[in-house]
């Protein structure tokens, strides 16, 4: 398959170790993953340490390049070296620790970093920063030192740095690991309204199975591959695989599960406390 | 229980925001005055020459709006080295004798060069802490970076060093609550940073500074990798969010400053 160019994102049975030698089975990072990203989506990919979901992530711009097997964005091949900068551009990548992807000593400094980089003229730089910081609602911190801002901010910040740069997807790893719930929530708000208002498709690496239900689609990784993919609905079923690949498995669905065991007959895409509540309140009124 | 240094609120340098024409002067401006003055300070050798500097720095200080006690500040730690300087140039001159005790001779000459030279080291230093008082560290960066970038081509790597100053900027609080973070951990294993001799104590930094180095080049390959995502790929094509632009006002005080420096320079 030569890249099927439809599609904005294209990992094709892409290989990678860290030490160049894909024989080694030990070695291996990513084994034969093929996926495709359609623009305007919001991926979730779930797995436990090791599992390659990073390694995988640093494919998709092209910070790392596949030892086999080729990763295309909107048309273009990572490998190209005439592309490499055009490709960063498109896909933007938020990391777990804030501290260290913010560059500069004051917030709106650090959020022009991209767009400098990209030679924009000064005024659109400007207007980027402005623009970028209002998206994420850090517009009344624009001169502060980030040292001064709470976790949950930093972040932001560093979305806003990657949003200023125009992408058309976001690749997140992490991005609220070291986060304490009030951060959490605010950015996995502003992940959520940048890819509905925004449109920007989203790739989000998370631990926290919550965070993960909100996608369109889930895939799920373990040594190096994809073992399963689908919707959360479907995939947060299984919930003896969840825990085979030790896993959490969401405490709504694992309620669900229970209550179904005790034959009560709950519908199966029950994800979210909402709609358990929902399906409850059906339930007796239907007694 | 010792008291750790709590670093959270740290500001780095000596930059009081404000409002003055100081502060508004293009940094690159201030950078060149102080060069100009540092340099020219050297070569006045009469105490009129030294009083009409002193005039023009006061009148910098008056404009800049500071507080006079924020220069005297910087002053305090090289008090003692002032204090030196006027006493071994007092004491060790030779010339005509105004009094004498034992192997000590204090000369007329010695008197008015070591007199000198301090008025000179006091001087220097309250000249240049206007500078770092007036443009904040960021300013300061970005100004030596544009003065230096002609150096290039004689392998000056402006860039570069801008942007390390840039990050050391950025890290060094950072690194600096880390620092706590660590003191407190090994602290509250019983670490001791403060009692025995010179060797124990270097030893006691110890589990200080290893994990603090390790974390540091965890933060420096992850930095790198987020500035490579980020289409970082060195000065070459870069812009910037603020251009350094001369006013009116930047060329008259450059004018001004510049000939009248020249003129105390060479004939005080
Ligand atoms: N820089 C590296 N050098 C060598 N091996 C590495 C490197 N980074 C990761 N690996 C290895 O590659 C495999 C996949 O790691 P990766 O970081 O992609 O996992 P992950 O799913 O992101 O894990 P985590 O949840 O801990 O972030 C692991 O076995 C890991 O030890
Ligand atoms: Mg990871």
């Amino acid at each position: 398959m030569m890249g099927n160019k439809e599609s904005f994102i294209v990992v094709d049975k892409v290989s990678f170790s860290y030490t160049g030698e894909p024989g080694a089975k030990e070695e291996t990072a990513l084994d034969q993953v093929s996926l495709t990203i359609e623009a305007g989506e919001f991926v979730a990919i779930v797995g436990h340490n090791g599992s390659g979901k990073s390694t995988l992530a640093k494919h998709l711009n092209g910070l790392l390049l596949p030892t086999g097997g080729d990763v295309w964005v909107a048309g273009m091949n990572t490998k190209d070296e005439h592309h490499r900068w055009d490709i960063r551009q498109i896909v933007g990548m938020v990391f777990q620790n804030p501290d260290n992807q913010i560059v500069a000593a004051t917030v709106e400094e650090d959020v022009a970093f991209g767009p400098e980089n990209l030679g924009l003229p000064t005024e659109l730089i400007r207007s980027r920063v402005d623009e970028a910081l209002a998206v994420v609602g850090m517009s009344e911190y624009a001169e502060a030192p980030p040292h001064s801002l709470s976790g949950g901010q930093k972040q932001r910040v560093a979305i806003a740095g990657v949003i200023a740069m125009r992408p058309r997807c976001l690749v997140l790893d992490e991005p609220t690991a070291m986060l304490d719930p009030v951060g959490r929530r605010e950015v996995m708000e502003t992940i959520s309204r940048l890819n509905e208002e925004e449109g920007i498709t989203v790739v989000l690496i998370t631990h926290f199975m919550d965070e993960a239900v909100k996608a369109h689609r889930v895939l799920v990784m373990d040594e190096g591959r994809i073992v399963r993919e689908g919707q959360p609905a479907a995939v947060f079923q299984e919930i003896d695989l969840l825990r085979e690949l030790r896993l959490d498995v969401p405490p709504v669905i694992e309620l669900a599960s229970r209550l179904r065991a005790k034959s009560l007959a709950l519908p199966e895409a029950i994800l979210t406390v909402d709609e358990m509540v929902t399906a409850l309140c059906q339930l007796r009124s239907g007694v | 229980m010792v008291p750790v240094a709590t670093f959270r609120h740290i500001t780095i340098g000596q930059y009081i925001p404000g409002e003055s024409l100081l502060h508004r002067l293009d940094p690159r401006t201030k950078i060149l005055v102080t060069l100009l003055l540092v340099v020219g300070l050297f070569f006045i050798d009469t105490y009129l020459g030294y009083g009409l500097a002193a005039l023009y720095i006061a009148l910098a200080i008056f404009r800049s709006g500071i507080p006079p006690r924020f220069l005297f500040r910087g002053l305090r730690p090289v008090i003692i080295i002032i204090l030196l300087t006027f006493m071994l140039n007092s004491f060790m001159t030779e010339g005509e004798i105004l009094w004498q005790w034992g192997f000590l001779t204090l000369t007329k000459e010695g008197l008015s060069k070591g007199g000198m030279l301090a008025i000179r080291l006091i001087l220097l230093i309250v000249g240049t802490s206007i500078l770092t008082l007036t443009t904040s560290p960021l300013a300061l960066t970005d100004g030596l970076e544009s003065l230096l970038r002609p150096g290039k081509r004689i392998g000056i790597p402006a860039h570069e060093l801008a942007m390390m100053m840039t990050i050391a900027l950025r890290f060094i609080p950072t690194l600096l609550e880390e620092t706590e973070k660590i003191m407190k951990a090994q602290m509250a294993r019983g670490a001791d940073f403060e009692s025995g001799n010179l060797l124990q104590r270097a030893r006691s930094l110890l589990p200080l500074l290893v994990p603090l180095f390790v974390s540091a080049f965890r933060r420096a390959d992850e930095l790198a990798v987020a500035m490579e995502a980020r289409c970082y790929r060195g000065g070459e094509g870069r812009t910037k969010l603020k251009q350094l632009a001369f006013h009116t006002a930047d060329f008259l005080v450059l004018a001004g400053s510049g000939c009248f420096v020249l003129w105390l320079a060479l004939t005080m």
